[in-house]
């Protein structure tokens, strides 16, 4: 009898825990959006933001945003694929793969903050980059590489080993092998992982703080030249992002309406990680769907 | 007597320090099958994919001899793999077709072989699906996926996709044993069609079906062959105990 | 025929061979380079502090009081490294056993509905970028704190609290596959015997699953421990250990965040920042043994 009771006790336990984390999950998205919805307009998205006045904006912010990320993207995938091409077809299984994967294992757990470091001691000061987008998607990458290369190396050996033999034993070369026969297998996992990898780029703060800065000029956007200091495209100038700007407001905002300013761009950047999440979730979905179809 | 298609000398494979196959010599004929038959784990399997240096993709396994195919030594470090596999078709257990179309399945490798012609590929697909008796069930659909296919048409259009690069020889690994009886038969059927243009090494633990198809049998055990005769004389009269022993079913 | 087909094919698929192997080599060789300029970039910095400026090592580690700008200036860490221990702990701790219980859930009370809810939900906190857990641990933790408690509202506990619904994830991530890799038999046998749900839990899944509990608990306590803005913003950021949970306290991260900005490269002020900075990326390899250690260990 006292065994069952306990497993009683123990069971609804564990049915409220679960419960009440997907009460925590529901407060913080309904309470980001409560507080953030209500401010946000085309207005607020547009407009340049204000230092002391109220009615400012997170335009230039938002551009950041989704210009770094591409930026970043652009380095980050090219690398990163080839690095997982490696360590999955072509690294020997000996001590020096071993201790690769420890090493790309330690850098995918350094902190941010120390990637962002790093970024100013050698992009932003010693390359001369500057507090610029570039550095900014130079530190990111870092940030970001090491997951690329987990997904590409994961993703190529899901990848089932009789298909790699047929193309081999047609006489192909193992490079074609890779990109024609194991890269388009492998890409539904590639796909979805690079996505959440995109909504955590997105939101990373930390890491640029002191690469890409804390402040964005007066961006001219009529101006797309990007050699001209004032436009958006320019990839050398500081470039400050939604997420720094959060952080931002939050620790030294001097506007007014700082605290709505705050909860606005902090729901634009959930809704936009939520985005994120939901399309790597349905093209995964979609693309397994598509190639497991029996037409 | 037809020429010798294939031959290894000595051939040996083992995984890191355990042997797989001992000091194997075999000769295959063209235009003739040779079906290679013994318990699981004999080694059979094994033998069968060094013979295009599949298992290089296998750490630490460890090929020595020599695969000849006329005057060129397969097991050579020196070799072109890659240009040499083209020479060699392989079938699998299960059917394992590309995750593209029928089509692109069979000119796939065509293609990659300085075949651009898109008329040329055409006629490529049709004459090897027509080889592997896959034409009628498929010239309406040859853009659908080939995941679509039953279990029989996708072994039939590997087939198909390996004869496609125009091999010399076909190697096959149990490549009717995932399938149902009726499409056992028409592979069997297949093969029959198919020494006519090539050799044909196939791994077998169906004693039948090696019985049916089969020119020539090498029975394996413990990574040596043991007997290695014309198929008839193997099944009706084996020279050796353990032959007879494993084909009135005592083992294996 | 075939012969001469051959021969023309023979050298583009080298070549094409050669380009792959490079460029697979290369990128794996920046990324090499990256993290060891990394590892000696921080340790050189960081260690600059000692061997240039000659402030010594026991001083930083153990001192109790942070003044750059003091007369004579002091650079005692203590508090810091005190503040990014407390936090990320406590974060484990209340974080594990939610883990442990949503990691139950979703495999052995309710599959069905944890696979197609709660998974998502957990992976969805995972997704929430850092900065906004600050802002919310800011604008609602810290006035219920104020409002309960003595104090101002920030401080460990408002740090601890907002790290561990961010470890969350991670933790309950690896406590289910644990809980899924689990052979059926092992179960099954438990409950053929006549035992409860509950004792099958407590004393065949807990005990067996233990190694790797414990590596998502270190993997969160890492991720813990080096986040920054998130405890920057809840923290108080007073540079001294505080004498109660409520109470205005700093960690290395938020530290190197608030100040990095402020001291000129080169000064002691700088380099020291830089030491905390090695502190940091140490207990992250520290991390990363332990974790492979108890890695190791689960297999067995």
């Amino acid at each position: 009898m006292k065994a069952k009771t306990a497993d009683k006790l123990a069971t609804s336990i564990i049915v409220a825990v679960a419960a009440f984390i997907v009460l925590i999950l529901a407060g913080l998205l309904g309470y980001i959006l409560f507080r953030g919805l209500g401010h946000i307009s085309f207005d607020f998205l547009t407009s340049a933001p204000e230092t002391i006045r109220k009615g400012g904006g997170i335009g230039p912010q938002l551009f950041n945003s989704i210009f770094l990320l591409v930026l970043t993207m652009i380095i980050t995938i090219p690398i990163g694929l080839g690095a997982g091409i490696y360590m999955s077809e072509y690294a020997p299984p000996n001590r020096i793969t071993n201790s690769i994967r420890l090493i790309v294992e330690v850098l995918s757990s350094v902190p941010s903050i120390i990637v962002g470091l790093f970024g100013l001691l050698i992009l932003v000061n010693m390359f001369g980059l500057g507090f610029s987008l570039f550095s900014g998607a130079l530190a990111l990458t870092v940030f970001n590489l090491p997951l690329m290369v987990r997904i590409t190396e994961q993703a190529l050996k899901g990848v089932p080993r009789e298909q790699k033999e047929a193309s081999l034993a047609l006489g192909l070369s193992k490079w074609k092998t890779i990109t024609s026969v194991m890269l388009p297998i492998a890409l539904p996992v590639i796909l979805t992982g690079t996505i959440l990898a995109a909504g955590r780029v997105f939101g990373e703060a930390a890491a640029l703080l002191f690469t890409a800065g804390m402040s964005s000029p007066r961006l001219d956007f009529t101006d797309w030249n990007p050699f001209s200091p004032f436009s958006p495209l320019n990839p050398f100038r500081p470039a400050e992002t939604l997420a720094v700007h959060i952080w931002k407001i939050n620790s030294e905002g001097l506007a007014p309406d700082a605290a709505q300013i705050a909860a606005g761009a902090s729901a634009v950047l959930v809704i936009t990680v939520l985005l994120f999440n939901f399309a790597a979730r349905w093209l995964g979905r979609y693309m397994h769907r598509k190639f497991t179809a029996i037409k | 007597m037809q020429p010798i298609a294939m031959s290894a000398k000595d051939l040996s494979v083992s995984y890191g320090d355990s042997p797989a196959v001992r000091k194997v010599s075999l000769d295959f004929a063209a235009k003739q099958v040779t079906a290679l038959i013994g318990p699981s784990g004999c080694g059979k399997s094994t033998f069968l994919r060094s013979l295009n240096r599949m298992n290089d993709l296998i750490p630490n396994c460890v090929v020595t001899g020599e695969i000849w195919i006329r005057d060129q030594d397969v097991n050579s470090p020196s070799t072109d793999v890659v240009s040499l596999r083209q020479k060699i078709g392989m079938v699998w257990q299960r059917p394992n077709p590309f995750h593209k179309s029928i089509y692109e399945n069979i000119a796939f490798g065509p293609r990659y072989h300085g075949v651009k012609n898109k008329k040329k590929l055409d006629e490529i697909v049709e004459e090897s699906l027509k080889k592997a008796a896959l034409w009628e069930e498929t010239k309406d659909r040859l853009h659908n996926s080939a995941l679509a296919l039953s279990g029989g048409q996708q072994q039939r259009l590997c087939i198909a996709r390996s004869i496609a690069v125009k091999p010399e020889l076909i190697l096959m690994d149990e490549p009717a044993s995932a399938l149902d009886p009726v499409s056992t038969s028409k592979i069997e059927e297949l093969i029959a069609e198919l020494k006519q243009d090539y050799c044909i090494v196939i791994v077998t633990h169906n004693m039948h079906q090696a019985a049916r198809v089969s020119d020539k049998t090498a029975f394996f055990l413990n990574g040596e062959v043991v007997e290695h005769d014309l198929t008839h004389n193997i099944f009706t009269n084996p020279q050796k105990p353990a032959t007879n022993d494993y084909i009135t079913g005592r083992f294996g | 025929m075939a012969q001469s087909l051959e021969r023309q094919k023979a050298k583009p698929h080298l070549v094409e061979e050669w380009v792959g192997k490079i460029y697979t080599l290369i990128c794996i060789l920046f990324l090499i380079i990256t993290i060891v300029s990394l590892v000696y970039f921080v340790a050189s910095k960081g260690l600059s502090t000692f061997f240039v400026n000659h402030v010594n090592v026991a001083d930083l580690l153990t001192g109790l009081k942070w003044s750059p700008d003091g007369e004579p200036a002091l650079y005692g860490a203590l508090p810091f490294i005190f503040g990014s221990f407390s936090t990320s702990l406590l974060a484990a701790l209340i974080a594990a056993p939610l883990s442990f219980c949503a990691a139950v859930f979703m495999i052995e009370i309710a599959p069905k509905f944890g696979r197609k809810f709660l998974q998502p939900v957990i992976e969805l906190l995972a997704g929430i970028p850092s900065v906004v857990y600050g802002f919310v641990g800011l604008s609602v933790i810290v006035p219920f704190f104020r409002d309960v408690f003595p104090g101002q509202g920030v401080g460990i506990a408002a740090g601890a609290l907002v790290l561990s619904i961010m470890i969350l994830p991670t933790i309950t991530t690896i406590a289910t596959d644990a809980l899924a890799a689990l052979p059926k038999g092992l179960k099954e046998g438990s409950y053929a015997l006549g035992a409860t749900r509950w004792q099958t839990i407590y004393r065949i899944v807990l005990p067996t699953t233990l190694p790797a509990l414990m590596t998502g608990i270190v993997l969160g306590i890492a991720r813990a421990f080096g986040e920054a803005l998130a405890v920057q913003m809840v923290i108080g950021n007073a540079p001294h250990i505080p004498r109660s949970l409520f109470e205005s306290a700093s960690t290395l991260t938020s530290a190197i965040t608030l100040n990095m900005g402020n001291t000129a490269t080169g000064t002691v002020a700088n380099n020291a920042l830089w030491s905390l900075a090695l502190i940091l990326m140490l207990m992250t390899f520290v991390f990363v043994f332990i974790v492979r250690w108890l890695e190791g260990r689960s297999k067995i």
